[in-house]
């Protein structure tokens, strides 16, 4: 494998990490806040479709981005009143959305623009376009560093660098501000943060708000980054990816950057079975690969290599005690 | 605790939540300009106005019966079990090996010996996330949410490089031999005299999802072990202290549950396409948690929900076919459903019990009722809200 394949590997890792970055960050605050969400599937999805349908009708994809926000915030909003305020298992919750999701955004593209299903093409300015970063044409040709920097660092939609934004402020907001301390609080010990006179019920409605924000633009990024339109499934099980990476994560925002990363190697990998072969000498099956991250998660998960542990209070309503 | 009466706790609970869903969809099916009456018309006369469409309709309910009784008992455990859709991918892969590698004589020994395959592979399938709750602590809903995917990579492998013939481009196995044909409906009622459609894949699998009601039923409530799964499922400190090992609880409960997933795929794989080919559940593992949620995880309920969704889904062929709403408008009441009778439980659930409550105050002091506790959503959540 030569130096400028293993750059344009590394650079559709990227591309396939990011969405799956967007959502692990999002499990994170919800999770983190003792919120189980199983629904980033399909907030995903419902954020895919209202961002392509919206860039698609108005030719702006920020209004897409605001819209495909918009949609996941809601169903976000239905997970919290089932989950939080009715005390629900969220688990069951968030299949429900999932399946809300996946009919819904295929009914009503239907109902929108009759394509069976999909919605049309993106071009121009209602897709988000890669940027090319200062002095990326002019280092070009520097040895080495030319095509690391004008191949793999420049070059991505503004959504990809706001992902990778996004986990430092994570780490800052969950770990550096009070804000973060009692989310943190509540998905351990809901009780303390209780009677300590802070809102359970107003901090864990915000963790699940900013999952629901993280989802849509990991769903905007899909059909207006990625891909130029939503197709039906289209978020394709990233969303459970995402919620392998984050048990992967442990739960943390910079793990998260890495099992996310590697789990988009893997896709990237998948769709270049030449690359495997010439590096490790035989031949690995596409479907081992596309299994890889579930696989992996499940040995995690047993504790055979390092013990995941999630918050202590996650999955469970709180309940005031009177 | 017992607020209500148990038959407003067993009908009127799940008949407003439903009422709720059927409201919601009428509102999405009117939001994309048809007309929720002529669609409700239409269903009905394409999934039960002929033979025909019975048989559809029963097809669709015996695959649910089998997931709807797997999601159910493991509901009774308190343990949720998502990943019955990759158990009866597992089973079809069972009655696929059984089906084409072992020269059956009649079809009624080749449903015995691929029934028991479907459910061991099925079994095995569930064990395995069952076996890591057990003894590892690892969430079984991760897991068997992980092992969905591990499964349909793995029969996406073995239909592709395996037991594709040699020169089929299709990815699935070769046709089963004619021995191991499960006779129709059709084929089952001509000789009574009753005229069925022909043409409808409804066959001899129903009765026995009919009988595995009948066998969950006994198990749950008439033997010690269905006791032990109930008291591990309501009380988990209990029911250790009791001497009821949480290990095998968890375990046995996840293989029966996984051996009922699996066992579906007498009815898909052998009785329907008689051959195993890619997404051969085509969702029924999921539509099992819609019916479990509304049948209460009491086999009767499965059953009739089972039967709910099997109009459902044949009724939502036909307004596919006919009219300009696609087949997804099923998957969308299937999450209503979910939502209303599992997520919002509560929420149809803590008014009902006020205005009972409320009734209750002035009149004299009634005797409180025998309720069991239903099992369910309520009892797959956390003891913390109860």
């Amino acid at each position: 494998m030569d130096y400028i394949t293993l750059i344009q590997l590394l650079d559709s890792t990227v591309r396939l990490a990011t969405p799956l970055l967007l959502a692990c960050l999002a499990g994170l605050f919800s999770e983190r806040a003792g919120v189980f969400d199983i629904g980033l599937e399909g907030k995903m999805l419902a954020a895919a479709f209202f961002s392509a349908a919206l860039a698609s009708i108005t030719g702006s994809v920020w209004l897409g981005l605001a819209a495909g926000i918009g949609a996941s915030m809601v169903l976000s909003a239905v997970h919290g009143l089932a989950s939080i305020t009715f005390r629900g298992n969220q688990l069951i919750s968030g299949v429900a959305i999932n399946f809300l999701a996946a009919g819904m955004t295929v009914l009503i593209a239907q109902d929108w623009f009759a394509q069976g299903g999909r919605t049309p093409s993106l071009f121009g300015g209602a897709r988000f376009e890669p940027i090319t970063l200062p002095f990326a044409k002019t280092v070009e040709d520097v040895p080495f560093l030319g095509p690391l920097y004008e191949e793999l660092i420049s070059g991505h939609s503004i959504l990809v660098y706001a992902a990778f934004l996004a986990v430092p402020l994570t780490w800052w907001i969950l770990f550096r501000t009070r804000f973060g301390l009692r989310l943190r609080a509540v998905g351990e010990n809901p009780a303390a943060v209780d009677t300590a006179g802070v809102s359970v019920v107003g901090l864990r409605y915000a963790a699940v708000g900013i999952a629901g924000l993280l989802c849509g633009v990991a769903g905007a990024y899909l059909s207006t980054a990625l891909q130029a339109g939503f197709v039906k499934d289209m978020s394709a099980g990233r969303g459970f990816i995402a919620l392998a990476a984050l048990i992967f994560a442990k739960w943390r925002p910079w793990y998260a950057l890495w099992a996310t990363l590697l789990f988009g190697l893997f896709g990237a990998l998948e769709t270049r079975p030449d690359v495997i072969q010439s590096v490790i000498g035989i031949k690995v099956q596409g479907q081992l690969l596309g299994a890889l991250p579930y696989l992996m998660t499940v040995v995690i998960l047993a504790g055979f290599v390092g013990k995941a542990i999630p918050p202590r209070a996650g999955g469970e309503p709180y309940v005031k005690e009177r | 605790m017992d607020v209500m009466p148990k038959w407003a706790e067993v009908i009127l609970v799940p008949l407003i939540s439903l009422l709720l869903a059927a409201i919601l969809s009428a509102l999405v099916i009117l939001a994309i300009g048809e007309d929720p009456i002529a669609a409700v018309n239409l269903m009905v006369k394409g999934a039960l106005g002929s033979t025909y469409g019975w048989g559809y309709t029963l097809y669709y309910a015996t695959n649910f019966i089998f997931t709807g009784l797997a999601v159910a008992v493991a509901f009774h455990a308190r343990l949720f079990n998502i990943g019955g859709e990759g158990q009866a991918m597992l089973g079809g892969l069972g009655v696929a090996l059984a089906a084409l590698y072992i020269p059956w004589p009649h079809w009624t020994l080749a449903l015995i010996g691929a029934g028991t395959m479907a459910a061991l592979f099925g079994a095995v399938w569930a064990a395995i996330p069952g076996w890591l709750q057990a003894k590892r602590g690892s969430h079984v809903v991760i897991t068997t949410i992980m092992f969905n995917f591990i499964a349909a990579a793995l029969l996406n492998y073995v239909l592709v490089n395996v037991m594709r013939p040699p020169g089929s481009m299709d990815p699935a196995s070769a046709r089963f031999p004619e021995a191991v044909h499960l006779p129709t409906l059709h084929e089952l009622l001509a000789p009574l005299g009753i005229a069925f459609s022909k043409s409808a894949p409804a066959n001899v699998s129903l009765l026995v999802a009919v009988a595995a009601c009948v066998v969950i039923w006994m198990l749950i409530w008439r033997t010690r072990l269905g006791y032990e799964i109930r008291a591990y499922g309501h009380s988990q400190p209990a029911a250790k202290y009791a001497g009821i090992s949480p290990v095998r609880i968890t375990m046995v409960t996840m293989i029966i549950s996984g051996a009922l997933a699996g066992l579906m795929a007498i009815n898909n794989v052998m009785g329907e396409s008689e051959r195993l080919v890619l997404n051969a559940t085509e969702g029924a593992g999921f539509i099992g948690i819609a019916v479990a949620l509304m049948g209460r995880s009491h086999p009767v309920g499965v059953f009739f929900a089972a039967l709910l969704f099997g109009f459902l889904y044949q009724g939502g062929a036909e307004l596919a076919l006919w009219t300009s709403i696609p087949r997804e408008l099923i998957v969308v009441i299937q999450a209503l459903v979910i939502l209303f009778t599992g997520a919002l439980d509560n929420m149809v659930r803590m008014p009902l019990e006020r205005l009972f409550l409320m009734f209750r105050r002035p009149g004299p002091p009634s005797p409180t009722p025998e309720t069991e506790p239903k099992p369910g959503p309520r009892s797959a959540q956390s003891e913390s809200a109860e």
